[in-house]
């Protein structure tokens, strides 16, 4: 019951029918005195229970935080070259070492760390985006449901992988000439992993919409002259929140190997702009002299997944009502 | 049944072609230029006519339509010609590879053995991991052996194959020294010596295909024998006093291996797709590797058979699985 907790405030009617009814006993009175614990303190209080998603969750505000909040205390340029401290081993200079080109690798991982995670995360809120909208009116206008749902198996048979290094291809040069260089092959990256990985998230929606439209409080919302998109925007979307959440954090995941695996292909981003991706595949050259140039991107590449990973585990317990009370 | 496999061929048909046509659309409608690359002082008049040389004259839906009819008629000709010696295709346009001039079939067909090799056998060693795990997690359920299996195929699931396989590489063939860093395909198996060294050159690859793959069919083996171990036949087998050990490998296991049969169809495509990375670690010279090189070298009806083909897997293989769900599980049959 607790998933329309949120709803009753919205749909006055339902809340009240069952008080008036039946003759309230003492214990029942205690617990009407107690304020309402709210959906979200449940949620967590059950995600506390989860040590794996905690330590997951943990451990990517750390890898998101170093990333992004390091370089303010490691100031190193991440593109200063010192041709005559390269191939350094670790050192209180350079903790990680130095390049073949003396490039302080710490400084490079950072950098790279942020474009990966902020591909992982821009490309994860696109294909949410697009999953949502198509599952969304798939699963509530009935008349749309077929052709969207064939269109979504369809997306499902098209090879992936390929089609992705295909796009890449062909579209590299003439959007890093509008955008620039950088932002170009962002940009391009960003789109092509949305749109080749929103469609489990539309099914999932799909499925969770097609039951909730059934519910008696949108039945209610419905006979009080509510709009379509006000059902959808106010009593639909907040009780799919759940499943968005959950594919939003395996969204970040996939995301982050893609890229990785793009720039490990040599179609990602240049050299000049480090991804975590593209400096393991700059380590493979040097695999037999510094095996530890490969490992640092390896290692920051799998953490993150593995947490998030754990991270989704955990937040799929914690959404779904039916552990939720155990 | 047969109703139902012939309604499913039917489907398939459409699904093909849309995707046959977003792939040639994709490389018609993107920018760039395959006469980039020559020479500015060549004349525009000369650059007119490579471009007609290499089919580039016409429409586009003439083009799309010569494709189809390429690789749907006559290229299972010349398979015919070569498998039976007929001449059905003599005089016939097969598509060209612009990189070696060579029809592009020719080139794949050179290529598959070697990915179907580690893939192939990558599968096989995965299933057979992958199925007792799954079977014993799921009836130990959160034993030291169910969380541990739980958090290997968390691993599974999060080491990338790039670095898994780099990973290795770095033990076992820098540090260590025992099997070899690069795959040597042109490696003849003809006498107990050639047949270790192709094991050796194997067992890294396979091990690192078949890490990702365990992961997610262990995963997948448990969930179905958790769904099944609760339910009442079970409770009924036991009841009439069978071993455990029937109860569970027969009665249980058959109905949970539905699920997992169609799962693991559908898996193979995706693996062909994952290979693509591993054989670049590997530098296994297998159809993944064709395709990596086809695209830096532009050579884009290469390009685009190689990827029309992932996409014939994919189909193949959902097809495969919908049917041996209906034969596997009656009651899909009548949907």
């Amino acid at each position: 019951m607790t998933d329309h907790d949120r709803t009753d405030t919205l749909v006055p009617d339902e809340g009240l029918a069952p008080a008036s009814t039946a003759l309230p006993t003492a214990d029942v009175m205690e617990e009407l005195a107690t304020p309402p614990r709210s959906q979200w303190r449940d949620v967590w209080d059950q995600f506390k229970t989860h040590k794996g998603a905690m330590i997951g969750a943990i451990l990517f505000i750390i890898i998101v935080a170093g990333v992004y909040l390091g370089p303010y205390l490691w100031s190193i340029d991440p593109t200063q070259i010192d041709i005559r401290s390269r191939n350094q081993g670790p050192s209180w200079a350079h903790p990680f070492g130095t390049d073949q080109l003396g490039r302080d690798i710490l400084a490079r991982m950072m950098s790279g760390g942020q474009t990966s995670v902020s591909v992982g995360i821009t490309a994860m809120l696109l294909a949410l985006f697009l999953g949502s909208l198509v599952g969304v009116v798939a699963g509530f206008f009935r008349r749309l449901d077929g052709p969207l749902m064939r269109l979504t198996d369809l997306f499902l048979a098209l090879p992936l992988l390929p089609l992705l290094l295909v796009m890449m291809l062909l579209f590299r040069e003439p959007l890093s000439a509008t955008f620039g260089l950088e932002r170009g092959i962002f940009i391009l990256i960003v789109c092509a992993i949305g749109i080749t990985s929103w469609m489990p998230t539309a099914r999932i929606v799909r499925g969770d919409v097609l039951a909730i439209k059934e519910r008696e409080f949108v039945l209610a919302a419905r006979s009080i002259g509510t709009s379509n998109t006000q059902i959808i925007t106010r009593h639909i979307l907040p009780n799919v929140l759940s499943p968005i959440m959950v594919s939003a954090t395996l969204g970040i995941a996939t995301a982050i190997i893609t890229e990785s695996a793009l720039s490990f292909l040599g179609l990602g981003f240049p050299p000049d702009f480090p991804t975590w991706g593209r400096l393991l595949f700059d380590g493979v050259d040097y695999l037999q002299q510094y095996p530890e140039r490969v490992f640092w991107p390896g290692l920051a590449i799998s953490l993150t997944v593995l947490s998030v990973n754990y991270l989704g585990d955990g937040l799929r317990d914690a959404l779904d009502p039916r552990i939720r009370g155990r | 049944m047969l109703n139902f496999t012939i309604r499913r061929l039917v489907l398939a048909v459409p699904t093909l072609l849309f995707i046959s046509l977003v792939i040639f659309l994709l490389l018609e409608l993107a920018p760039g230029d395959p006469m980039a690359q020559v020479p500015l002082t060549v004349p525009p008049e000369v650059k007119e006519k490579m471009r007609e040389a290499l089919g580039l004259g016409q429409p586009m839906h003439i083009r799309f339509w010569k494709w189809i009819v390429q690789f749907f008629w006559i290229e299972p000709q010349v398979l015919v010609d070569a498998m039976f010696g007929t001449t059905f295709s003599e005089g016939d346009l097969r598509v060209i590879s612009w990189q070696t001039r060579s029809p592009v079939m020719d080139i794949v067909v050179q290529r598959i053995p070697q990915t179907l090799w580690v893939v192939g056998t990558a599968y096989v060693v995965a299933i057979l991991i992958a199925l007792p795990i799954g079977i014993y997690s799921a009836y130990r359920q959160y034993s030291w052996f169910d969380q541990m299996g739980t958090f290997v195929s968390m691993i599974g699931f999060s080491v990338p194959p790039f670095f898994s396989g780099v990973l290795v590489i770095v033990i076992f063939s820098v540090q260590l020294g025992w099997f070899p860093s690069i795959y040597d395909t042109t490696l003849v198996v003809n006498s107990w010596d050639s047949f270790m060294l192709q094991l050796k050159q194997m067992i890294m690859p396979v091990m690192v295909l078949a890490l990702q793959i365990t992961a997610q069919l262990s995963r997948f083996m448990r969930a179905s024998m958790l769904d099944n171990l609760n339910q009442d036949y079970v409770r009924t087998a036991r009841a009439k006093g069978l071993s455990e050990y029937t109860v569970v490998m027969v009665h249980v296991l058959r109905n949970s291996m539905i699920p997992v049969v169609t799962v693991i169809a559908l898996g193979i495509p995706a693996i062909f797709g994952g290979a693509i990375i591993t054989e670049q670690v590997f530098k296994v010279n297998g159809i993944g590797q064709l395709l990596i090189g086809a695209i830096q070298a532009n050579d884009l009806p290469m390009v685009q058979t190689l990827t029309f083909i992932f996409a014939v897997l994919i189909v193949v293989f959902n097809l495969i699985a919908d049917v041996l769900y209906g034969i596997l599980d009656p009651r899909i049959r009548y949907d």
